[in-house]
């Protein structure tokens, strides 16, 4: 217990009258993987929005390294080693690879008021980090992000979180969009990041991504925390009910194979 | 060469040269292209040119700024009550006016931030505020809504001097300018200004301070229309409210013509300059073909329209593979 990353004790999180996640608790450890499963508007982007000081909880405490912590904005959380990939958002297509990639920690070389951002040493850190994990059509750092497929944009972000040593590594379906090959690459970067020690938190709806990686599940039932579990705890089937809020997923697998 | 056209100046750089080499050869002989002339097309772009850089900057962070044009009024009244009401000492009172162009910005900034209205909107008000605020205060304290300007001759010297034709705002022009390329190119601080205004939420999410982005660069716009409020307020002799309210849309209009997106997360300081250069070579070289000038607004209309579909190409062709 004594080197647990992160630690949420209770949170409560409203928005108006939608109670987005209520009396949650959970651990994040370090070199582990913690997976957050649940369905469409169960809360888990919320929760990471917590995690990562984009939302402040309406109740209950967040303890970061054995500190009780109250993060000013995702800034802060940041500075402090917790690097999040968001959900749909995460680049600017209008702007390149290598400015992209230090996004709020340019590289800068000079002295003020002449200095200026060290455009080479960032792209070619950028495209360095892409390719290392087999991103090999990315050359240019002043490629524009928006000229980019969505797998490599998810791992530009995810390149990036690891590169500035992210203690903690929140995902938010990080490989829903992308195809077998791409979503492979990510999940090989997650596996790296557990090996260098990093804590993750890996949000996804597919239960195959998830048991290939993950050591720890929990599951997110409207807003609430409905089971947790370790890594063979418990079986595919029991894992893909639990995702679907606790449906029996194979009767509807069932009676969708009886359709075709 | 597609490299070159996907750059944001591009456009505004080939118009410049096709706008100015049509009137230098559709007046020869008239002095246009003269050491003269070119003093005369630059006189006119320089003031508009220091508080479009700064609206650019704010656009490209995605917001506007329609409260330009009073703050230069406003400017101008505060040095002129000062020196001439009051006969307090001129520099001071250049400090008090810059002030209040920071003022002007900063609640600009906050209001922005804070309700989340968009810019436009709030800046509009603001617009009428304090040119309100200006003619009611100049009322009742001197019972004029403008009034002469006494300066020091250190002021002059910096705010009013010329070398032939050539007035010192085109260095002040320069300088603006010089600030904007290095913040906006070169360092962390326009990197945050092209995210804030291409991807607000996924700058917040890298830990971009995008709010105090936003604030500053209000800060900076109020700050530059009081220069520019000193500028006319020295040269002319005189402060009146109504300075700068011709800006409050021509500083816009010459940063998209300049290459800017309406969208924001796109642009540059060359390709503002040169936006600006073009609608100095235009207001001028109508002059010098003795034609009516108001054919300078049909030809601004009809650029700005270009320049929007062109912007919007570019940014198509900037965003399809190479
Ligand atoms: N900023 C907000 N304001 C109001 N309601 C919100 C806000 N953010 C989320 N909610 C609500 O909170 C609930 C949980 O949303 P959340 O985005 O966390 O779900 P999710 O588990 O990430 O879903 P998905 O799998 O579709 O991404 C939803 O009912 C959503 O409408
Ligand atoms: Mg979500």
């Amino acid at each position: 217990m004594s080197n647990t990353l992160m630690e949420l004790r209770n949170v409560d999180k409203f928005f108006g009258s939608t109670k987005a996640l209520r009396d949650v608790s959970m651990a994040v450890q370090p070199g582990k993987i913690l997976c957050l499963l649940g369905d469409n508007g169960a809360g888990k982007s919320t929760l990471i929005k917590v995690l990562s000081g984009y939302h402040q909880p309406t109740r209950g405490k967040i303890w970061f390294e054995g500190q009780e912590t109250r993060f000013s904005g995702p800034r802060e959380a940041r500075q402090r080693g917790i690097a999040t990939v968001h959900q749909n958002v995460g680049s600017i297509p209008l702007m390149s690879v290598g400015r992209n990639f230090f996004l709020g920690a340019e590289p800068v070389r000079g002295r003020w008021p002449f200095h200026s951002i060290d455009t080479q040493k960032a792209n070619a850190i950028a495209v360095e980090q892409m390719q290392k994990f087999g991103l090999t059509r990315v050359t240019d750092g002043d490629q524009l992000v928006g000229t980019m497929s969505g797998g490599e944009r998810q791992v530009l972000a995810i390149g990036r979180a690891m590169y500035f040593g992210a203690k903690m590594l929140i995902l938010d379906e990080p490989t829903s969009a992308l195809g077998v090959k791409e979503a492979s690459i990510v999940l090989k970067m997650m596996r790296i990041a557990r090996r260098n020690g990093a804590g993750i938190v890996f949000i996804t709806h597919n239960a195959r991504h998830a048991m290939s990686v993950g050591d720890d599940f929990c599951v997110l039932i409207q807003g609430e925390v409905a089971a947790r579990f370790k890594r063979d705890e418990k079986s595919r089937e029991d894992v893909l009910n639990l995702m679907a809020g606790g449906e029996d997923m194979t009767e509807l697998e069932d009676d969708l194979e009886q359709i075709d | 060469m597609t490299h070159l056209l996907r750059r944001p100046e591009t456009g505004a750089f080939a118009a410049f040269l096709l706008t100015y080499l049509f009137f230098a050869l559709a007046t020869p002989g008239t002095g246009f292209v003269s050491l003269n002339g070119t003093a005369g097309w630059l006189n006119l772009a320089a003031e508009l040119g220091i508080v479009a850089i700064p609206v650019g900057l704010l656009m490209i962070s995605g917001e506007f700024d329609l409260s330009i044009g009073s703050t230069v009024g406003a400017a101008s009244m505060i040095l002129a009550l000062g020196t001439n009401q009051f006969g307090a000492p001129t520099w001071p009172m250049i400090g008090l006016a810059l002030l209040a162009g920071a003022v002007i910005g900063l609640a600009n900034g906050l209001a922005v931030v804070k309700t989340k209205l968009p810019s436009f909107i709030v800046t509009l008000a603001t617009n009428f505020i304090v040119i309100g605020a200006t003619m009611g205060l100049s009322r009742l304290i001197a019972n004029v809504t403008s009034s002469s300007i006494f300066a020091s001759d250190s002021a002059k010297l910096a705010f009013a001097s010329r070398l032939g034709q050539a007035n010192i705002s085109i260095l002040w022009w320069a300088l603006v300018a010089y600030i904007g390329y290095r913040v906006l190119a070169k360092s962390s601080f326009g990197n945050w200004i092209y995210a804030t205004g291409g991807n607000e939420d996924a700058a917040r999410a890298a830990g971009v301070p995008v709010e105090r982005v936003k604030i500053m660069l209000f800060v900076a716009t109020g700050v530059c229309a009081a220069l520019v409020g000193i500028l006319q307020g020295i040269q002319w002799n005189s402060g009146n409210a109504t300075y700068g309210m011709g800006y409050v849309f021509q500083a816009p209009i010459v940063v998209v013509i300049g290459g800017v997106l309406l969208t924001g997360g796109y642009g540059s300081v060359v390709g503002i300059v040169f936006g600006t250069a073009l609608f100095g070579v235009i207001s001028s070289g109508i002059f010098y073909t003795g034609w009516n000038t108001d054919w300078i607004q049909l030809f601004l209309g009809l650029l700005l329209a270009v320049a929007v579909l062109a912007n919007n190409y570019v940014r198509r062709l900037a965003l399809t593979a190479r």
